[in-house]
């Protein structure tokens, strides 16, 4: 499913009026990114709707964050945002990260992903870098069970401390899994 | 600032009393006695909070020494359901999350789809979604910084306002039929068009509530008891406010004009004049005077929003997506059909990924959908600001008196749905 979501995810650009400023701007900022980190450090890039995407490992994660918060051109260190994310398909590369960084100074946002094995689901935190990383991480591992290496406070954040499970993992089904009449296949799919 | 001294004082002395006392060896001392430490739990019901959260505090005597935040009490797992329900389904949910400026988390969530989906929503209808937002903004406001006023001991202030805050619910009424968690909208525009007394109840609002704003502000801008609890407590600076990811009032506040409306203009942001207020110190009084400000701000862009409303349709010509009118679809086919296929969740969404990101009353309200073209988001997260902003808390009233701490509390705007989701 991931794969699917990767390679598509490129169509609707297409369509959804490319802005062309947009463009430049990205292209600009890939340009800097594959001189700052390596062109083979960044793969599946694409830009869904006028946001440069890019996947890149675990191992490199942390520099590559610092070194976009202390690269003085770009100055991109304002962390937006954080998220799991749960592909069961995707064999050996189960869980994710998804990052948004935004550079007030220039405007500009980057979305970074990083995906692992859901049996070794260990990654480097971002706490030493940014403070506001801290809960964030923590509604990572509630939800995901994304273990945060070096993280000063990796418990539950919005869940009960003695639940045993990750709830946003795709295998918890919402509602009970044995209802058939609101799956999919009833509507097309 | 002049309690601030007093305590330092007063604490020096107690101090001072205490060690003379333990070298005279006349009373019998504790090793550790001027180190005893008090554990306060603040929260999670406490009337200070607002909301249900706790903050366990470690007092020596009046100071706070740490100051550990649980939250969490009432999370609805907004994001799990969120993944089992239809575009349409969700927008209740984003009412729930900051319930004090509903309309614009569900403007930004409609937005959002709209993006995904690739529909333009025609100019009348953005700027009627301008309106709503600017007043939720200014009812999420009022209501922070009258319960400032109430948590310093002023409960006058919160009196006038709230009979303001009531006729902005009216407004909400005219427009959408609810008023608290009001789902306003639709994917594509609005539901319905402005009604003669929906604009009627706007304009008056308009003529009559600056004057009540003026009366607020002079009850408290200059007030020298207001200004003694508020001045100098509770400040973050702004290097320290981006690395903590604060936006909206709160990082203005510190110094740092990032306003998303501004940034990255949604729904003709870009044709509106205003303003946007930056403080200085990123202490309380700031972030008390900016969201007064911005409350006029928002006005002014209420006015021009009114003035220039365009004519033409409220929402876009997209029948895949927007819901028909109820009347159509008992007597139309098509209508029936298309409500069918929105209320299932049978429309066709692209496979994709999209941020979008609104100014909500607390900052940057951000949702990241991914659709894998199925009928529900395949994952939806929001970027909650009072989520983010609200582990600073500690660091900003360690060394504070708890009193200090309950108006930092207060004018952070902490909003328990939009906090836990």
């Amino acid at each position: 499913m991931a794969e699917n979501t990767q390679e598509s995810a490129a169509a609707p650009e297409e369509t959804a009026a490319p802005l062309d400023p947009q463009a430049a701007k990205n292209a600009q900022l890939l340009a800097l990114l594959h001189r700052l980190f390596g062109a083979d450090t960044f793969t599946d890039v694409h830009e869904p709707y006028g946001l440069l995407t890019v996947t890149t490992t675990r191992e490199r994660i942390h520099e590559i964050m610092a070194g976009l918060q202390q690269d003085q051109e770009l100055q991109m260190n304002f962390l937006t945002t954080m998220c799991g994310i749960h592909y069961p398909e995707n064999e050996g590369k189960e869980l994710g990260m998804i990052y948004h960084v935004h550079s007030l100074v220039n405007n500009l946002r980057l979305r970074l992903k990083i995906f692992f094995p859901i049996a070794d689901p260990t990654v480097p935190t971002l706490t030493d870098l940014y403070a506001t990383a801290n809960w964030m991480e923590r509604e990572a591992y509630d939800f995901y069970g994304i273990i945060f290496t070096g993280h000063p406070n990796l418990i539950r954040i919005l869940n009960v401390e003695d639940m045993d499970y990750h709830p946003m993992r795709k295998e918890y089904a919402l509602e009970d899994g044995t209802r058939e009449d609101k799956t999919d296949l009833f509507f097309g799919r | 600032m002049a309690v601030n001294d007093t305590l330092e004082g007063t604490h020096k002395i107690i101090q001072e009393a205490k060690e003379q006392q333990q070298n005279s060896g006349l009373v019998p001392t504790l090793n550790d006695f001027s180190q005893e430490l008090t554990t306060l739990n603040l929260g999670p019901t406490h009337p200070a909070t607002h909301g249900i959260f706790q903050n366990i505090l470690q007092m020596d005597g009046e100071r706070i020494i740490s100051g550990v935040p649980t939250i969490g009490y009432i999370h609805r797992a907004f994001e799990k359901i969120a993944e089992r329900r239809p575009f349409y389904q969700i927008t209740p949910l984003t009412d729930r999350m900051n319930y004090c400026s509903s309309p614009i988390n569900n403007m930004g969530w409609h937005m959002t789809v709209e993006k995904l989906l690739g529909v333009t929503v025609p100019k009348r209808a953005q700027y009627m979604r301008v309106i709503a937002m600017e007043l939720a903004r200014i009812t999420d406001h009022l209501i922070c910084n009258s319960i400032l006023g109430v948590d310093t001991g002023a409960f006058t202030g919160f009196l006038y306002v709230f009979q303001e805050r009531e006729k902005v619910y009216e407004i909400y009424e005219e427009i959408c039929g609810a008023r608290l968690t009001t789902n306003m909208g639709r994917v594509g525009g609005m539901e319905r068009d402005f009604s003669d007394v929906a604009i009627q109840k706007l304009r008056d609002w308009l003529k009559t509530f600056p004057a009540v704003m003026k009366e607020f502000e002079s009850m408290f801008n200059r007030n020298r008891i207001f200004m003694d609890r508020v001045v100098n407590v509770g400040p973050i600076t702004a290097e320290k406010a981006l690395n903590y990811g604060f936006t909206g009032p709160n990082l203005r506040a510190a110094g740092v004009d990032y306003d998303v409306r501004a940034m990255n203009p949604y729904s003709s942001y870009e044709d509106f004049e205003f303003e946007i207020p930056v403080g200085t110190k990123g202490d309380t009084y700031d972030r008390f005077m900016v969201r007064n400000e911005e409350i006029w701000q928002s006005l002014r862009i209420i006015n021009q929003a009114l003035e220039n409303l365009p004519e033409g349709p409220f929402h876009a010509d997209a029948p895949h997506y927007y819901l028909p009118p109820k009347q159509a679809v008992y007597k139309n086919m098509e209508a029936l059909i298309y409500h069918f296929k929105i209320i299932m969740g049978e429309i066709e969404a692209p496979v994709g990924e999209v941020y979008h990101s609104v100014e909500g009353g607390n900052g940057e309200l951000g949702f990241y959908l991914i659709s894998d073209g199925g009928r529900t988001p395949y994952r939806l997260h929001f970027r909650r600001p009072c989520f983010i902003y609200y582990q600073a808390y500690p660091e900003m009233v360690v060394g504070s008196s708890l009193s200090d701490a309950i108006v930092t509390l207060s004018s952070m705007n902490v909003i328990a749905g939009e906090l836990d989701a």
